[in-house]
Order: C-alpha cells, then sequence, then structure tokens
C-alpha cells in the first residue's frame, strides 16, 4: 500500500507534470501575484469536520494536483462529499487547514474567498439546478453575477448578447439543444439535470472541477456519457478535476490518481483517514484488503472477513 | 455519514437547563448576526428587478385577499363584542370610536402581521428550506453570489414596504365591516357613528399601528429566512422549519407590539400630557 497522501507543506516539492503543460499559462481572471504559482490548487492540510458531537473528517490531508483527475473513492457515509465541499470551501473545517494555490483559505477575507471561490466549479449530487429559472437562467446565473459584480474576477465587458452565446456554447458542450434553454430544471430528465448542471458550472471557466456523486441515479448509458463528458472537459480547457465517487465505472473511466477514504469509526487510533492514494493499477495490486475490497465490487467481502 | 461520538452525554438538570440557555443564547446571538448580513447586503446593493417584483407581488398582491377577509371578520366582531357593552350604558353611538381605535393602533397591524407570518412566513421558510435541503443555496455560493442578497434580502424588502399598506387595507375594511355591521344590524346611527369615531381617533394612533407594521414586517421576514436557512435535512426538517418560522414570528408580534405600543404611548403622553376621553 503506498503511504497515505503527503500535503505539500509538509514535504514541499514541484508539482507533478500535468497532463496539460498549458495550465500555468493560462489567463486566470482572479490571478493572484501572492500565490505560489507551483502550488496544488487544492491542498487539505490536516482536516477535520464535526457535525454536533459527530466527526465525520479527522485530520484528513491529500492535494489536488494541477491538471489531473482525482478520484475520491470511499464507502457511504466516509465524508466524500463533506470533503469536497471543504475544498469548495462550502463549510468551515473544524480543524486544520485548506489551501487554495499555497494560501489558507481561512486567512482570505470574505470578499477574496468568494471571489477566489469563482475559480471552483461544482457539480453537486442532486444537480441543484434552481427550481424558480429556466434552463437558460441556470446557465446564466454565474455569468449574470459575474458581469454585476465589480472589480477583479467581474466580467464587467459581456453583455447580454455575449451571455447567450456562453450559455449556449456550454449547453452546446454537454450534448443538449438549445431547445432546453426554456424548460423548467422539473422538464428534465436525471441525465439532463446533470449536463446543465455541467454546463452551468462550466459558464464561468473554473480551473478547478468539483464532481460530487456525478453519475447517482442515472442507468448505465447516461453513466457513460456523464463519464465521458467527465473525461472530455480536461482535453478542451486547462482543468484539474476532482471527482467523488462510488460508482466504480467513473473510477475507470477517468480517474488518473485514486484517494480511498476509510469511515472515522473504523480508523485505528493515528491512522490517516486517506488510507490510499495511487493509480487505478496500484490500487488493484493493493495489499490492504479495505481497498481490494472496494474495488472488487463491494463491502462483502470485509463483512464476510469481519463475520 | 459515519460518525463518532466525541464525548458522552451528560443528562443532570443543571446540564440540561445550561444547555436551554446556551441554545438559547446561541440562537439569539445566529439571530442578530444573520440580521446583521442582510442589513449589510441591503447597503451594498440593490436586488434584480425581475426578483424584487416577483416578491412584491407574492408578499403583497397575493396577501390581500385573507387580509381583507379576515379584517372584515374583527371589524363586525369588535362591532358584536362591543355594542352589547355599550348598549347597556346607552351610549351606542360610541361603538365606532372603540371599533376604529382599537383596528388602527391594535387590530389592524398585528392581523395583518399574523396572517403575513401564516401565509407569506411559513411559505418563506419552506422555500429556503428546500432550496437550503436540495444545495440550491450552496450553488448559489459556488457560483459567486450571496446567497443573503440573492434570497433574504428581496423578500426583507418585500415585507418591509409593503405590510404598511397590507394594515392600511385591514384598518379600512375592518373600519368598513364594523360601520355595516353596526348601522346596518344594530342600527346604531351612522351619523354619530363617524362623529364619535372622528373625535377620539387621531392621526397619531394611525401613525402608531403603521410604525408597529413595518417593524412586525422585518422581524417576520428576518424569523422566516433565518429558519429557512438553518433548516434541517429533509422533509420533517422543512415542515419544521415553516412551524418554528410561524411561531416564532408570533411571539416577536405579540412582543414588538407591547414594547413599541408601550414605547410609542409613552413618547404621546410626554408630548402631549392631556388625555383624550372617550366621553
Amino acid at each position: 500500500m503506498r503511504p497515505a497522501t503527503v500535503s505539500t507543506h509538509d514535504q514541499p516539492q514541484p508539482t507533478p507534470s500535468s497532463p496539460h503543460p498549458d495550465v500555468a499559462a493560462v489567463a486566470d481572471p482572479v490571478a493572484d501575484p501572492v500565490a505560489d504559482p507551483v502550488a496544488d490548487p487544492v491542498v487539505l492540510c490536516g482536516v477535520g469536520r464535526r457535525f454536533g458531537d459527530q466527526q465525520v473528517l479527522r485530520d484528513l490531508t491529500m492535494e489536488v494536483r494541477s491538471g489531473e483527475t482525482l478520484v475520491v473513492i470511499g464507502e457511504s457515509g466516509c465524508g466524500k462529499s463533506v470533503t469536497l465541499k471543504l475544498m469548495m470551501s462550502l463549510m468551515r473545517p473544524t480543524s486544520g487547514e485548506v489551501l487554495w494555490d499555497g494560501r489558507s483559505v481561512s486567512e482570505l477575507d470574505t470578499s477574496e474567498r468568494d471571489r477566489r471561490r469563482l475559480r471552483l466549479g461544482y457539480v453537486f449530487q442532486n444537480s441543484a439546478l434552481f427550481d424558480s429559472f429556466d434552463v437558460f437562467e441556470n446557465v446564466a446565473f454565474g455569468l449574470r453575477e459575474s458581469v454585476m459584480r465589480s472589480g477583479p474576477g467581474g466580467r464587467e465587458g459581456l453583455d447580454e448578447a455575449g451571455i447567450r452565446a456562453v450559455v449556449l456554447d456550454r449547453l452546446e458542450e454537454v450534448g443538449l439543444p438549445a431547445e432546453v434553454c426554456s424548460k423548467n430544471p422539473s422538464e428534465l430528465s436525471g441525465g439532463m439535470r446533470k449536463r446543465v448542471a455541467l454546463a452551468r458550472a462550466l459558464a464561468l471557466e473554473p480551473s478547478v472541477m468539483l464532481y460530487d456523486e456525478p453519475t447517482t441515479g442515472l442507468d448505465p448509458v447516461m453513466t457513460g456519457v456523464i463519464n465521458r463528458l467527465i473525461r472530455e472537459v480536461p482535453r478542451r480547457r486547462p482543468v484539474t478535476s476532482v471527482v467523488v465517487t462510488h460508482d466504480l465505472s467513473t473510477v475507470r473511466a477517468v480517474a488518473d490518481r485514486l484517494v480511498m477514504l476509510e469511515p472515522v469509526s473504523r480508523l485505528a487510533e493515528g491512522e490517516p483517514q486517506a488510507i490510499f492514494s495511487g493509480s487505478i493499477a496500484e490500487a488493484l495490486s493493493s495489499s490492504d484488503p479495505r481497498v481490494a475490497a472496494f474495488l472488487q465490487g463491494g463491502s462483502e467481502v470485509l463483512e464476510r472477513e469481519a463475520g | 455519514m459515519a460518525t463518532i461520538p466525541i464525548s458522552p452525554p451528560s443528562w443532570s438538570p443543571i446540564h440540561r437547563l445550561g444547555g436551554v440557555v446556551l441554545s438559547a443564547v446561541e440562537s439569539i446571538g445566529d439571530i442578530a448576526l444573520f440580521s446583521l448580513g442582510v442589513l449589510h447586503q441591503l447597503v451594498l446593493g440593490r436586488p434584480r428587478r425581475r426578483v424584487m417584483l416577483e416578491t412584491m407581488y407574492t408578499v403583497g398582491v397575493g396577501s390581500i385577499p385573507v387580509v381583507v377577509v379576515t379584517g372584515v371578520f374583527i371589524g363586525m366582531v369588535l362591532a358584536v363584542q362591543g355594542y352589547s357593552s355599550f348598549h347597556h350604558l346607552g351610549m351606542e353611538t360610541r361603538i365606532g370610536s372603540v371599533i376604529n381605535a382599537s383596528l388602527v393602533k391594535e387590530l389592524g397591524p398585528v392581523l395583518a402581521a399574523t396572517m403575513l407570518a401564516g401565509r407569506v412566513g411559513s411559505s418563506m421558510a419552506a422555500e429556503l428550506g428546500t432550496m437550503r435541503v436540495t444545495e440550491q443555496i450552496d450553488a448559489i455560493l459556488a457560483l459567486g453570489a450571496n446567497p443573503i442578497r440573492q434570497l433574504v434580502v428581496p423578500r426583507f424588502l418585500a415585507c418591509f414596504l409593503l405590510i404598511p399598506v397590507l394594515t392600511i387595507v385591514a384598518d379600512t375594511v375592518g373600519i368598513i365591516g364594523g360601520w355595516v355591521f353596526s348601522t346596518q344590524a344594530l342600527d346604531v346611527n351612522s351619523h354619530f357613528y363617524w362623529a364619535h369615531s372622528r373625535s377620539f381617533v387621531t392621526a397619531f394612533d394611525v401613525t402608531t399601528g403603521l410604525i408597529k407594521s413595518v417593524f412586525f414586517g422585518g422581524a417576520i421576514a428576518l424569523v422566516s429566512c433565518y429558519h429557512g436557512f438553518h433548516c434541517q435535512a429533509g422533509a420533517k426538517g422543512v415542515g419544521r422549519a415553516a412551524t418554528v418560522s410561524f411561531v416564532t414570528s408570533f411571539v416577536a408580534i405579540l412582543a414588538l407590539d407591547f414594547f413599541l405600543g408601550l414605547l410609542l404611548d409613552t413618547g404621546y403622553r410626554m408630548a402631549y400630557p392631556a388625555p383624550t376621553s372617550l366621553l
């Protein structure tokens, strides 16, 4: 088993080579001159998260390397979605730190944090489309906010025609026709909702895409479509991706690297929560029975052993 | 979520009492911070025109039918209840002063606010609670917008600005209802009914009611949106948010009514020492 992931803070080292050599060269609308240019885009340093008296994450350390597609796996309830929300700064850790480009999120003031959050796109587990808006307004929402926002990071030059062009372009990218623009989210199938959510996240040209269980509740055909889209997004633009899933077809289809989380309740004292980090091939040959059990298709192996 | 307990709970009476007090203080602090956040966003910018108009339509126009119906009945109930007492004294014509003063100072604003809390406040809490549960509020944040500015500011402004209008509607239909019932069913002389009303109900009474209503509207919006934003997961959580929002709003309305009434009356007596006589 490969040792648990090591933060760049614990062991400074150059960022591993990216599948996209132009990642660092892309003009970033919220570029930070103070940020470390070779730092990993997102790093969790000893992060813990508690809800009331329940500990969900404990001392989790992992980094997301520039340009990679990192897949976070683990059985339901191990804190995968919470990890993603911490990366996005949609919730605060109760201990530890989240770093964006080498800067601690907790040290950013609110406006700076909100501005820098735009570098991350998030596809929610249940799509989280706005019920009161049609598809067009859902995809245009972030753009309109960006236009309204003054100062750095805002898109002051984008007019209504520009917004429409971006929206239609993103919908086309995810394989949806312009006719869906006037539909309400309730009129869409699960797969279409996922694609609209992806188009909405991509509209702001994020440099990091976070996917929370992107194929949950979809049939195998639509699962394949979503997996293909996740794979294609980094080919069209320099994007780092983090995919949280327990769907092994998604793991096989999109992962450059895997991190496996173990529920806190099953961890031994002092054991890191990220019990594995490495490629699929390494995972398949892992000597850790928990990794093997998960990848072989279920927890019944573990249950048999425990029984 | 896989979870482990941090520490075993303690259940002695002292612990329970402490827990209740801490929870209450925490809630008050949370609502205060939430309210400050809303005020901060109010200062920073206006909501989108389309969103504002839609919200105002829902809060204002949508509430008129229920306010009219309840207002009319309250006016007539006051006439029925007041008539028997005044009839024994042979002062039936003075019933108008009691009906109209009660309506413009107390019942009109409280009635409109209660209807707003029940119809709009609960709906706001349920709507925002559903948005919380389905991660739409997180999505707003993820897309670079401020959820308070997007969701709370329009609702707060709509309640704050439109509740005086609803109060005027409640006052007007209540007064008409009381007058029609008094003159048509109870045979009170219309001329004296209005003459006594005019001599007893002052512009200050009307203003007092409208001032109160503005506070009621603000409180309803803040309480409802707060409970929506802090909704627990699931359908049960949304239902609870709607219920707690109404109950808390209603208590807030009554508490504000008492303290504002006390404050305004004291101020009035200090400015105008001679009391108004019913006779």
